[in-house]
């Protein structure tokens, strides 16, 4: 089982470009442990700036950093981040189109225990929202690393989301990966399953539940939420007549609701969201969040085996 | 320039943004009579920036944090020469046009969009740590507004300027006592600006007459020379300045003029010798 947290390889993979390349900045807001960027500091310590419990500054600053030539990467935990300084990342960010990319560490229900305050359930939808902003929530370490060096060779603004825990690992270290464009795992016959993130691995442990019951279960990685891969949509769409989305973010203006949007664009299937309610969730670690709504292996296996059963 | 030079041209732009407000019917001309000096004096002879060098890395940064006053903004760069003046004037905040409301990049010499009040301190303090690390000389300056004050993200910005000790840092207030429900003083007590900033270990520079381009200029020279800790200049401005009857009176914040107040207002321009 892989024990290294993708945020290790962000910092791994920054350290690594910031050794030719002197403009890497990296700005945290007394987070520089709970994103896993402490070394980062030690080593370049005149490249790292500290902000404090201070995430509208951070963010905000960091555009300044940028607008005066620098490739920031700023770190905080995604609850934060995310809407605290929502205000500094639609002006200062994506309005001013700087050179940032914000990194949302302990993403979704990551603090689980530690209740609403630190769950971030709506950053989809709400950096999806922001003209010219770019989201994306990898699966695993191999894809963390891969579009974290695609990242580093734009100037323009991006929002990457990734969880606390070791993600399962999806891929082999040398995967496939382009930019913008869905990793198409598994073609299925009578259900496609798009997901992001973590519920990448849920959802092929579900295909592989599924394929005991006969059923051919597609999965599609839509790590990139903004812009989204509508192609791999539509693919999945003309594969299989029900697509289920599943995504640790609220049903509201997440993986779900883009995906809806798109398919029902061109009618071509059934769409099904998977996603976390929308109540103040149950506490505990992510598994056990995940089980109690259905949002592991078992729990979407058996919600397509339902919609399946229920349409013959 | 001298002051006196200053004070000539600051006049010159205030007929600028009577021009664009009153045929845009749109801007906040009272914010605009009110900061124009501290831009004049700043754009005119402290700060090395020009058209041909709006590009440079060594250029000094200037963030309008107080992004309503874009009319006035634009009416100085378009003076200098970054763009044709009167295109400006003619087009402000009509459709399509890029001179809109509050200062967006579009606009050549604007360095950052602003408009949501509260965000200059901070993109100033990475612009000048972005100075130190890359070992330059260029200094940035930010304008706020007293009512602008009341956004708690200003102090976030100003506790890392100090903590930074972010000498290349100059932020100014034009306090003109007004914001658009009244008076600052009333709407939310944030007085005593000079020490608020001094606590957050800035070096505070008060000018009583922030109207008056010499004394405006003195501040700066010395914002200049200060080591080691970030500058505040405190500038005490008259809010509608140059106008009789939009002077002190909140109303101007956005007041549109009528035929006959333009006129009035173009003609207390005229009369006045420097």
């Amino acid at each position: 089982m892989n024990t290294v947290t993708n945020r290790q390889v962000i910092c791994d993979v920054l350290m690594a470009a910031s050794e030719k390349d002197k403009d890497i900045v990296v700005a945290c807001s007394d987070s520089r442990g709970s994103t896993s960027l402490g070394k980062f500091a030690e080593r370049f310590p005149d490249r790292f700036v500290e902000l404090g419990i201070a995430e509208q500054n951070l963010v905000s600053v960091s555009a300044g950093l940028a607008a005066c030539g620098k490739k920031v990467f700023a770190a905080s935990p995604a609850s934060f981040l995310s809407t605290r300084s929502y205000e500094q990342v639609k002006v200062d960010v994506a309005y001013s189109g700087t050179n940032v990319k914000l990194i949302g560490i302990s993403g979704g229900i990551s603090y689980g225990a530690l209740g609403m305050t630190h769950h971030s359930c709506q950053d989809i939808a709400a950096f999806c929202a922001l003209p010219d902003m770019r989201v994306y929530v990898p699966s695993d370490r191999f894809q963390t690393k891969k579009l974290m060096e695609a990242l580093l060779k734009d100037q323009k603004p991006a929002y990457v989301r990734v969880s606390r825990a070791a993600s399962e690992d999806v891929y082999k270290e040398e995967m496939d990966f382009s930019l913008n464009r869905a990793c198409v795992i598994k073609e299925g016959r009578d259900v496609e399953i798009i997901a992001c993130g973590d519920m990448v691995a849920y959802a092929v442990q579900a295909a592989k539940l599924l394929e005991n019951d006969g059923i051919q279960a597609g999965v599609t990685d839509m790590y990139c939420l903004k812009p989204l891969d509508r192609a791999a949509v539509r693919n999945a769409a003309n594969r299989a007549k029900l697509i289920v989305t599943v995504e640790e973010h609220s049903a509201f203006g997440g993986l779900g609701s883009m995906v809806s949007q798109a398919v029902a664009e061109e009618g071509l299937a059934k769409v099904i969201n998977i996603a976390l309610p929308d109540a103040h969730l149950i506490s505990g670690t992510a598994g056990e969040v995940f089980k109690a709504y259905g949002m592991d292996a078992e729990g979407i296996a058996n919600k397509i085996k339902a919609v399946l059963s229920n349409e013959i | 320039m001298n002051g006196t030079d200053l004070n000539k041209k600051a006049l010159k732009l205030r007929k600028d943004i009577i021009e664009m407000v009153y045929r845009s019917g749109a801007g906040h001309v009272g914010g605009d009579l009110s900061v124009i000096d501290i831009l004049t004096t700043l754009y005119y002879q402290i700060m090395n920036v020009a058209p041909d060098k709006k590009d440079d890395p060594g250029r000094d940064r200037f963030l309008l944090s107080k992004g309503h006053c874009a009319d006035a903004l634009y009416c100085v760069l378009g003076d200098k020469g970054y763009f044709n003046e009167e295109e400006a004037i003619e087009t402000f905040s009509r459709f399509g046009s890029k001179y809109i409301g509050h200062p967006n990049t579009d606009v050549a010499g604007v360095e950052i969009n602003s408009g949501s009040l509260g965000h200059g301190i901070s993109v100033g303090v990475g612009m000048a740590l972005a100075a130190k690390m890359d070992h330059r000389d260029y200094r940035i300056y930010v304008v706020c507004g007293d009512g602008e004050m009341e956004e708690g993200s200003n102090y976030e910005g100003m506790m890392a300027a100090g903590h930074y000790h972010l000498d290349n840092l100059c932020v100014t207030v034009d306090v003109n006592g007004l914001q658009i429900s009244g008076a600052t003083k009333d709407v939310m007590c944030s007085d005593d600006l000079a020490k608020k900033f001094e606590d957050f270990g800035f070096n505070v520079i008060e000018v009583t007459d922030g109207n008056d381009c010499g004394q405006l200029l003195a501040a700066y020279e010395a914002a200049k020379a200060y080591q080691g800790r970030p500058s505040a200049v405190i500038a005490h401005t008259i809010k509608g300045k140059g106008i009789s009857f939009m002077e002190n009176t909140a109303s101007w914040h956005h007041g549109v003029m009528t035929k006959e107040q333009y006129r009035k207002a173009i003609k207390e321009l005229e009369a006045v010798k420097i």
